[in-house]
């Protein structure tokens, strides 16, 4: 009877007294926590969001150009007597011609002069290599196309690429004022013109040398400090005199500049020519030709085109940007889609490389770690949540699938390393092997989100079944599993992602290798998406940095599906009990 | 007063004329907790017997023992005699899920299957292979609707959820799916415990109906429910039965204090 007693006798203390000042005073608080509270929530959304959009933007910023690609589209001659010159039209013929010498003869044909053997060799580095395989492969696709003259697009090479993009960048073009007189030809060309039409130019030349004053300055500086002997004072009388002859020729306004490949290349373009400017005054200059003009050009249509960094610093030569620049200029080269980014494997040549054998590797191994992990992980997460009793032993089993779960990965690729490959002898670098480790890898997430999922299955209904004279594991099979199985694809889906972008495991087992060849079967040495970006980021070419962020950006989105697809399972499948 | 329960005699229990289910001495155990002490009672075939008691007596520790779906809480421990038909239920070669067919359970709170209301139902016949043919299947699940009165609402949409439907419609589907198997027994925990006072009245009802066919045990919070449906009635206090027999000799003339103090609501 106490209870009743209780709810007689009047409460231990008084009822809050809202008008109070302390009750005001508390209010005051909380509101004030309240609103702090908000504004640190949303200072940290804020903050993450913006390191997220930093991130990608630089991410695409970098790569997106790997996703374009420029292609000379050229007349090319398939030559019979060079590609088949026996007739016979079979493959192995075909496949072994020198398809080299017709794309060099489409070269030739835009600049004619560049037929000797040097200029020659300078040509083929304005197209790719991968130009002379698409020919080879269009020809094998179809004979019938031999003895035609087509225009086909044909790949440039990095370099050439490269300087396609930064062409607005690296040139300043100045129109030129007045008439030129150009006489001479080859590497003997003399270019006059009157009232100083390149004193601006030479000017600029003139202010290069200051720098060049001050650092041998500065090193001669150093000499001095350095104590004497007879070599250092010899150096340093050179340099002296080295000195000396540049501020005079600093001083000297209008006496003539030589130009050589350490400084701004200065390049004339006229009459759909390009000549070099090798010396220049204030009103002439000395050139040698890169691609020579027409005859009888209008003369006082040229303008000067100025590449700021010195040839000596770049990869592309003044001649072969000459060439590119002109088959632009002649409406000949197209950017494109690179599809090949997506139908090549991995390449040393960064235009040629692509991620269709880092992607199917990727695929192969997803799908032996998903072979083995789902079937695995629920019948492991079922017995444990359902069937299992509770004991010593299945607590133990417990703390350790779930301290599995934090296992750095790269111990993962020790113990795949040791048991697979040594102890198994089973192939490096293979799928197979990358599936294994990243099955054990993903198995504990999988467990443990597949017995939450379980676990949240409300119990009424499994009791349910059982008042219905269904056994356990009939309402397990029958109720509880269904119901959990959104929960457990989306675990699955969220460890398969974690499994695409794992690297540190798979390094351990040689799947880093440079592999071309696309992977046909699980056991062919493969690569994988964030290996082949660990491995092109630790390339030096920009193509390769470029072509890294466009994997990086491939792989995201392929992460982005599968979380989306992760969400949408969840949405669609989620009920209400 | 509150050393009343134990310094009681023990509660009396009259021998009932026909009983179903006979319960001698039964102990129940979770753990160190002692939930059942020495419950001795007869529930009656085709009837109705209510259980009533405080909060924490012991009912559905009680109820749950009879379909065995105690064994399913590893900690619980049940120990006496506890026979249906006189065949004792907790014999080892017996198998619990085969009783649970014959004693159906309702709950406390509507647990429809979250899958169609034809389902809900059919779920079991087919489970126990009642059911030949889709027809008959048909038969069954309208006969299992409509002995629970719930045909006429649902004839025209039985591809929906079961859990679209109201509460009290959930509870008559839950019956519904319980007689579906035709057990002989039917446990009720506090099944108009969640619904308004219409869906109670339904449910009582259809419990007075049942009754011709099956027989019913139910927990109650209400007097007034335990006075409607049952014939038979039951007060439990701290896992013991103080009181049971005809439900009109309690509720009018209880033999024992705590009864009538718990059933005038003087405590509880
Ligand atoms: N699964 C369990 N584990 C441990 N103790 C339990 C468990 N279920 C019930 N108990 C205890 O057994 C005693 C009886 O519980 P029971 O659920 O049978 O009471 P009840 O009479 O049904 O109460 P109510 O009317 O509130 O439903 C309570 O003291 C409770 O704490
Ligand atoms: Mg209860």
């Amino acid at each position: 009877m106490t209870e009743l007693a209780q709810t007689l006798s009047p409460a231990p203390v008084a009822g809050v007294d809202f008008a109070s000042g302390a009750a005001r005073a508390r209010l005051k608080k909380r509101y004030r926590s309240e609103a702090r509270f908000k504004a640190l929530g949303l200072a940290a959304v804020l903050v993450t969001a913006a390191f997220l959009v930093l991130l990608l933007a630089d991410i695409i910023r970098k790569g997106a150009p790997a996703f374009f690609e420029h292609r000379a589209q050229l007349s090319i001659t398939l030559d019979p007597a060079t590609i088949d010159p026996k007739g016979t039209r079979e493959i192995s013929e075909l496949r072994s011609a020198d398809y080299q010498i017709l794309v060099r003869a489409a070269l030739i044909a835009q600049f004619p002069e560049a037929s000797d053997r040097r200029s020659r060799r300078e040509l083929d580095r304005v197209l790719s290599s991968g130009a002379v395989d698409d020919l080879r492969s269009a020809v094998i696709a179809d004979p019938s196309i031999i003895g035609q003259t087509r225009s086909m697009p044909l790949l440039l090479s990095a370099d050439a690429d490269l300087f396609m993009r930064q062409k607005s960048r690296l040139i300043e073009r100045r129109k030129g004022a007045g008439p030129l007189h150009v006489e001479g030809e080859g590497a003997n060309i003399s270019i006059a013109g009157g009232g100083n039409v390149f004193a601006v130019a030479l000017a600029e030349m003139k202010t290069l040398l200051a720098a060049r004053i001050r650092a041998a300055t500065a090193e001669l500086a150093g000499l001095q400090a350095g104590g004497t002997s007879a070599t250092v004072d010899a150096k340093r009388a050179e340099l002296e005199k080295d000195i000396a002859a540049l501020q005079a020729r600093a001083a000297a306004a209008t006496s003539p500049e030589t130009l050589t490949d350490r400084e701004p290349s200065l390049i004339v373009a006229i009459g759909g020519g390009l000549l070099k400017i090798t010396e220049i005054g204030s009103s002439e200059a000395k050139a040698v030709t890169l691609v020579p003009p027409k005859p009888g050009a209008i003369i006082t249509e040229w303008s000067l085109l100025k590449i700021t960094t010195p040839e000596s610093n770049r990869r592309v030569s003044d001649r072969v940007a000459a060439w590119v620049e002109t088959l632009s200029a002649r409406g000949l080269i197209e950017n494109g889609f690179a599809w090949r980014f997506f139908t090549n494997g991995d390449s040393r040549e960064p235009e040629l490389a692509g991620i269709r054998g880092a992607l199917i590797g990727s695929a192969l191994t997803l799908l032996v770690t998903l072979l083995l992990c789902v079937p695995i992980g629920v019948a492991a997460a079922i017995y444990l949540e359902e069937f299992a009793p509770k004991n010593r032993l299945t607590d133990i089993l417990e703390v350790n699938i779930n301290n599995l779960a934090a296992v750095p990965s790269i111990v993962f690729g020790l113990l795949g390393l040791a048991v697979f490959l040594n102890a198994f002898d089973l192939p490096r670098s293979a799928p197979l092997v990358g599936g294994l480790v990243l099955a054990l890898l993903i198995l504990p997430t999988i467990i443990i989100a597949s017995r939450a999922a379980l676990r949240a299955v409300p119990p009424s209904i499994k009791e349910a079944a059982l008042g219905l004279g269904a056994s356990h594991q009939q309402a397990v099979f029958h109720h509880v599993l269904p119901l959990a199985m959104p929960g457990i694809m989306t675990g699955t889906i969220i460890g398969m992602a974690h499994a695409l972008g794992e690297t540190a495991p798979l390094l351990m087992i040689g799947m880093v290798a440079f592999i071309v060849d696309i992977p046909q079967a699980i056991t062919e040495a493969a690569t994988v998406l964030p290996v082949q970006i660990f491995l092109w980021s630790d390339l030096p070419e920009l193509a390769f940095q470029s072509r890294t962020a466009a994997a990086i950006i491939v792989l995201l989105g392929f992460l982005l599906v599968m979380n989306a697809a992760a969400v949408i399972l969840r949405k669609m499948f989620e009920r209400r009990w | 007063m509150q050393n009343l329960a134990l310094e009681t005699v023990a509660p009396v229990v009259e021998s009932v004329p026909v009983p179903k289910i006979t319960a001698k001495d039964v102990n129940v155990h979770y753990g160190e907790k002692h939930a059942i002490k020495d419950v001795s009672v007869d529930i009656p075939a085709k009837g109705v017997m209510s259980f009533i008691g405080p909060s924490g007596c012991g009912k559905s520790t009680f109820l749950r023992c009879i379909n065995r779906m105690n064994d399913t809480i590893p900690i619980c421990r049940v120990t006496g005699d506890l026979r249906i038909d006189g065949r004792d239920i907790y014999e080892p070669g017996l198998d619990p899920v085969l009783l649970r067919a014959r004693v159906g359970m309702v709950f406390q709170k509507p647990n429809p299957f979250p899958k169609s209301i034809y389902e809900n139902v059919a779920y079991g016949p087919r489970l126990h292979g009642l059911a030949s043919n889709k027809v008959e299947m048909d038969e069954l699940v309208e006969w299992a609707l409509r002995r629970a009165g719930l045909f006429e609402e649902v004839k025209d949409r039985l591809k929906d959820s079961g859990t679209s439907l109201s509460g009290g419609q959930q509870q008559r589907l839950c019956i519904a799916r319980a007689i579906s198997v035709r057990p002989e027994v039917i446990l009720m925990d506090e099944p108009c415990s969640a619904l308004d006072p219409i869906a109670t009245a339904k449910i009582e009802e259809l419990i007075d109906e049942l009754r011709a066919n099956f027989t019913i045990v139910i927990v109650t919070h209400s007097m007034q429910q335990a006075a409607r449906v049952s014939q038979r009635t039951a007060f439990f206090h701290l896992g013991k039965v103080i009181e049971e027999g005809v439900t009109d000799q309690i509720f009018m003339n209880p033999r024992h204090e705590l009864t009538r103090n718990y059933i005038t609501g003087r405590f509880g």
